[in-house]
């Protein structure tokens, strides 16, 4: 089995996975539960998402560790349990995937905003990515995912915290991005440009976005990553911006959609395309015909 | 540029240093703390909360115009009536059960913080009940519900449906937003007002603190 660098390097496009949230609201996460204690109450609920992906044709799975580092899980009093729970992550994750399946810990913001503007600490926020780093690391992820961040120092610190952690592992880091009239920017004001230069200096492996855009708007934010550089690049969309029909929420992308726009992300060289928000395995198998009806196997 | 020009200028920069000598020099002047706190605080951030819809600026600023209006603030504070500012209140914020999504429901408490309101924070995957309770407990003026997932919205109707059978209906008003949110769903769910983002939801919560 080949790692996430061999595989990049052969410039086939590599699929991830969909949304995590709606997925562990089905299997019935208990109200006011922290989502990633499941990985220590109800690892076999994580394994049957995991397993449900891999075999959508999922290349890369995440775990269920998005809010796993220690400033997120002090929000629930569990930051104790920053170890065992992004440990035991990637332990129900490997367990559900199939074939060869890859297995990324989920890195997601701190929640806090970094001095100046907030109260957080450059050090206190390495020292918070840096545990989950080598806990998913000791788990033995095969990478590790930074995703959702509007923040570039955030960003970088925590690359550099997952770097230094498991020097082998690669890390993906994707940004959630906003249109504006000056281009895309995420909310704390950075572009894509700046971002593509930022994390690849820190040594990110994949750079691009995730979140906050539905699949045409991403074609756009792909195109922005692709004129910056020549590095590989992530595009993990939303089903589109949430609408409401006849009273109820719904995302309106389809499978379909997703299948329809993946041949112009593959023509745009983007090595790792997978879902976000309202994402789900059908969105993740339209992906997989239309990726390998796009390259064909070495 | 008159003093109390002067005071929504430096918010709009975050000058956050500059604010509490300022404050102080237009109460000298004679500006009444509401006056200060109307055209020159709420004036500024209304400002920088229109650049912020239009991409003129980031969240940065925004926050750094909040932490200045903090400062004159607590400037202001003792000089209200009963040593308490009439035009702030409490604000009960959650993201709806069903729903783990929170990045637009931090930065609203951010910015309400900011402009001088209480903020009760109940976190993410919040159930009806809890939000009435905690108005209930911190005798709040506002719940304000966020959500982005698909399945959100009729918890929202559950919450303002506690509230009127609790007897709480024009006491505790009730405010949305979220992604998939609009004022035609907000007033379909029963809620008072919607915001499309953060620093709408600030307008809006003022408004309904003097509306009641």
């Amino acid at each position: 089995m080949s790692g996430l660098r061999a595989r990049l390097q052969q410039g086939r496009t590599l699929l991830s996975d969909g949304a995590m949230g709606t997925m562990l609201m089905a299997t019935g996460l208990e109200q006011g539960e922290c989502p990633e204690q499941m990985s220590l109450t109800r690892p076999t609920a994580l394994t049957r998402i995991s397993e449900a992906y891999s075999v959508a044709g999922a290349d890369l799975i995440h775990t269920n560790t998005f809010g796993g580092s220690p400033l997120r899980l002090a929000e629930y009093g569990l930051e104790d349990r920053t170890e065992d729970i992004n440990r035991e992550a990637v332990v129900s994750a490997r367990a559900g995937a199939r074939g060869d399946t890859l297995v990324s810990g989920s890195v997601g913001p701190s929640g806090r905003i970094l001095e100046p503007y907030g109260d957080l600490s450059e050090d206190e926020a390495y020292e918070s990515f840096f545990r989950q780093a080598t806990a998913l690391a000791q788990g033995g992820v095969d990478a590790i995912t930074v995703e959702t961040m509007i923040d570039l120092r955030e960003a970088v610190i925590a690359v550099r915290a997952c770097r230094a952690a498991g020097p082998s592992v690669p890390v993906l880091a994707t940004m959630t991005f906003q249109p504006t009239p000056r281009g895309f920017h995420t909310v704390m004001g950075t572009g894509v440009p700046q971002a593509a230069e930022a994390l690849i200096a820190v040594g990110a492996d994949v750079v691009g976005s995730n979140c906050g855009n539905g699949i045409a708007t991403m074609i756009e934010v792909a195109e922005a990553f692709r004129a910056a550089t020549d590095h590989a690049i992530m595009i993990q969309p939303n089903a589109g911006i949430p609408e409401v029909r006849a009273g109820l929420v719904h995302y309106p992308e389809t499978p379909a959609d997703f299948a329809a726009a993946a041949p112009v992300l593959v023509a745009l060289g983007v090595s790792v395309i997978g879902g976000c928000c309202g994402t789900d395995t059908a969105h993740i198998r339209a992906l997989r015909q239309a990726i390998d009806g796009q390259t064909p196997t070495p | 540029m008159t003093l109390i020009d002067k005071i929504a200028t430096t918010l709009q920069a975050g000058d956050d240093a500059a604010m509490p000598a300022l404050t102080r020099a237009a109460l000298d002047e004679g500006l009444t703390p509401q006056e200060i706190l109307d055209r020159g605080l709420i004036a500024g951030m209304t400002v920088v909360g229109r650049r912020f819809r239009d991409f003129e600026v980031f969240l940065p600023d925004v926050l750094l115009a909040a932490r200045a209006m903090k400062a004159a603030v607590d400037v202001l504070s003792p000089h209200f009536i009963g040593g308490e500012m009439s035009a702030a209140g409490t604000v009960v914020l959650g993201t709806v059960r069903g729903d783990l999504h929170d990045i637009g429901k931090n930065l609203v408490g951010i910015m309400l913080t900011g402009v001088g309101f209480k903020v009760v924070d109940l976190g993410t995957d919040v159930p009806p009940q809890a939000f009435v309770d905690a108005a209930v407990e911190h005798e709040a003026d506002v719940v304000g519900m966020s959500a982005l997932l698909t399945t959100t919205a009729p918890v929202m109707a559950e919450v303002v449906g506690i509230i009127r059978e609790q007897g709480l209906s024009g006491k505790v008003r009730t405010i949305v937003g979220g992604a998939p949110m609009s004022a035609d769903l907000a007033e379909q769910l029963g809620a008072d007002a919607y915001a499309f983002d953060a620093p709408g939801a600030v307008d809006r919560v003022q408004e309904l603190v003097a509306s009641k």
